[in-house]
């Protein structure tokens, strides 16, 4: 069995993607499939920071907001084809992810939950303010036509089957970049600021330059993630920016198993099935979530994916 | 006598919290090569002496030199990159992560601290390097064990493997023996005698008799003043070194 896991830890790319190409067939419908992609992806790119650096983050809203938004004004406002629409949203969130580390690096603990919330509150009172750019509180409209262009070819992303390929596509290609951040270098001292700052201080690493790389790299993660889901949507709703998405990502995260390659895609399929499921019988599905995320916090503290790699190495 | 040129000096330091004045107008010079021991009774000011060669703490008033460069103000990692490393007097390394990992992130931020595309596992120098360190302080049958795992006393020669990571000129441990068994202690004391070789060493130590053996200049504080400085000989005849250590016998 340990070699079975050490196998799939050596490929972990490789087994992550077949596992969300499967992902397809396990879910009752296509669209679903794309937001656990998305979110994945978005809770992949949280965890970097969170689960590899050890930085608990509450403003992450603001990083996929500012993905979506970057992406849908650079269609609508400007034209831009697809492919720098979404470096656009991508840089856009690199952007407010260099402010607002700027002050959080400085900070640790609760006090970098509490700046990265104020931080990510204000970015969003700016987009709901800036009407004429990102349509206020009826967000942003008309997004992708529903086409897009690719080497000559169409893509038409009305098709599930399609959307989820071009998604997919995105989403294997980060997971790549992902794996070679984790077995980089930079990768271990990572883990280093997050298992203890005064000795990886004393070793001569920067820990608050480490911290800001990492939520730089993080939020490029996550603009990837609001940028493709604003041509999911094909709309950017100001939910996106908001703090209850903050919490969605955190919450993905701790189910699937921060601090794990995988674990992120399983907390947000889990999450988003469990939505899918529980509102077609019950108005307030939250609560079903809530309940089901206590007794993950209680029996498995490491998270789905975190416990049962434990498990099985035992 | 002592020809030897400074390296790390302390001039004039203070240091203050609120009103408890921790160093008063302190002055060490640390020279090339030379096993220094800083000692006094518990409260005497070592640790934050110790802090303040190491850039831990920032003075308030005096100021720190590093071959005549003004370090004060930089801040630890500054200090940690210009060669002067330190082991800490609580344990402190990386829990979760193996005994070889711990020290190899140690090696690795003398080397890249930003690459993020090479595979680390490809970077075999590094790796042998790690070992190389690991086997000195006696650790290379602990390679692949979780730190948390260990034994205090490897877990201190964990530490010490982590501070030569960047095979630093000046080395000051606070207290290594601390909390050791007999035998831990005796063979800590081997190992530090052997880093001495061609390295400034400080050595901050609660127990005076177990400086006095190897070190070639011993530094004594009181009260948070300098109370004594000499050869050890010239420590154990001091009058007020005898004083300030009564009932602990100079010997």
């Amino acid at each position: 069995m340990s070699r079975i896991l050490d196998l799939l830890v050596r490929h972990r790319v490789a087994a992550a993607v077949c596992a969300l190409f499967l992902l397809q067939y396990a879910v009752p419908y296509p669209a679903l499939a794309v937001n656990v992609l998305i979110w994945g992806l978005f809770a992949s790119g949280y965890n970097l920071l969170y689960g590899f650096t050890g930085q608990l983050s509450f403003g992450h809203a603001a990083f996929f907001g500012a993905g979506a938004y970057g992406c849908g004004i650079a269609m609508t406002r400007f034209g831009l084809p697809w492919a720098p629409a979404i470096a656009a949203g991508m840089a856009l969130a690199a952007l407010i992810a260099a402010g607002v580390g700027f002050f959080a690096t400085r900070s640790r603990g609760i006090y970098f939950a509490m700046i990265t919330l104020a931080l990510a509150q204000c970015v969003y009172f700016v987009f709901y303010q800036a009407q004429s750019w990102t349509g206020g509180e009826n967000g942003l409209r008309g997004v992708a036509s529903g086409r897009l262009g690719l080497f000559g070819l169409t893509l038409d992303i009305t098709n599930p089957t399609v959307k989820f390929y071009f998604v997919f596509a995105f989403v294997a290609l980060a997971l790549w970049f992902f794996s070679r951040i984790l077995a980089s270098p930079f990768g271990a001292v990572l883990e280093a600021v997050r298992e203890n700052e005064s000795r990886a201080r004393a070793c001569g690493y920067s820990v608050a330059a480490t911290k800001w790389v990492s939520l730089v790299l993080s939020s490029l993660f996550c603009g990837l993630a609001g940028a493709l889901d604003a041509i999911h949507l094909s709309v950017v709703p100001t939910e996106v920016l908001h703090y209850q998405t903050s919490g969605q990502v955190l919450m993905m995260a701790l189910l699937g198993g921060a601090g794990t390659f995988f674990g992120p895609f399983v907390g947000a399929a889990l999450f988003l099935l469990l939505e899918d499921i529980a509102s077609a019988y019950v108005s307030h599905w939250q609560l079903v979530a809530g309940a089901v995320f206590m007794c993950c916090v209680l029996f498995f503290p490491a998270g789905i994916l975190g416990s049962l790699v434990r498990w099985l190495r035992r | 006598m002592n020809q030897a040129p400074i390296v790390l000096s302390a001039e004039r330091v203070s240091c203050r919290f609120g009103h408890f004045t921790a160093l008063k107008d302190v002055t060490v010079r640390l020279r090339a090569g030379e096993l220094t021991s800083i000692i006094g009774p518990n409260g005497a000011g070592k640790s934050t002496l110790f802090n303040v060669l190491t850039g831990a703490l920032a003075p308030s008033e005096g100021r720190v030199l590093l071959e005549g460069k003004d370090l004060t103000g930089h801040r630890q990692h500054e200090f940690a990159r210009h060669g002067i490393a330190k082991s800490f007097q609580i344990t402190n390394i990386f829990r979760q992560l193996s005994a070889h990992e711990n020290v190899r992130v140690a090696v690795q931020a003398t080397w890249s601290r930003f690459d993020m595309w090479r595979p680390r596992s490809r970077m075999t120098e590094l790796i042998e390097q790690a070992d190389r360190l690991l086997e000195l302080v006696g650790l290379a049958a602990c390679r692949g064990k979780p730190a948390d795992s260990l034994a205090h006393g490897q877990q201190r020669s964990l530490e010490i493997a982590m501070a030569l990571a960047g095979d630093p000129s000046i080395l000051l441990l606070d207290e290594p023996t601390a909390g050791m068994s007999p035998e831990e202690t005796r063979a800590m004391m081997d190992l530090i005698v052997q880093l001495a070789e061609g390295r400034t060493l400080v050595l901050v130590e609660h127990k005076m008799k177990m400086v006095m053996g190897i070190s070639r200049r011993v530094i004594v504080l009181h009260h948070g003043e300098l109370l004594a400085e000499g050869s050890p000989a010239e420590i154990r005849a001091d009058a007020e070194v005898r004083r300030a250590y009564l009932g602990q016998g100079v010997q």
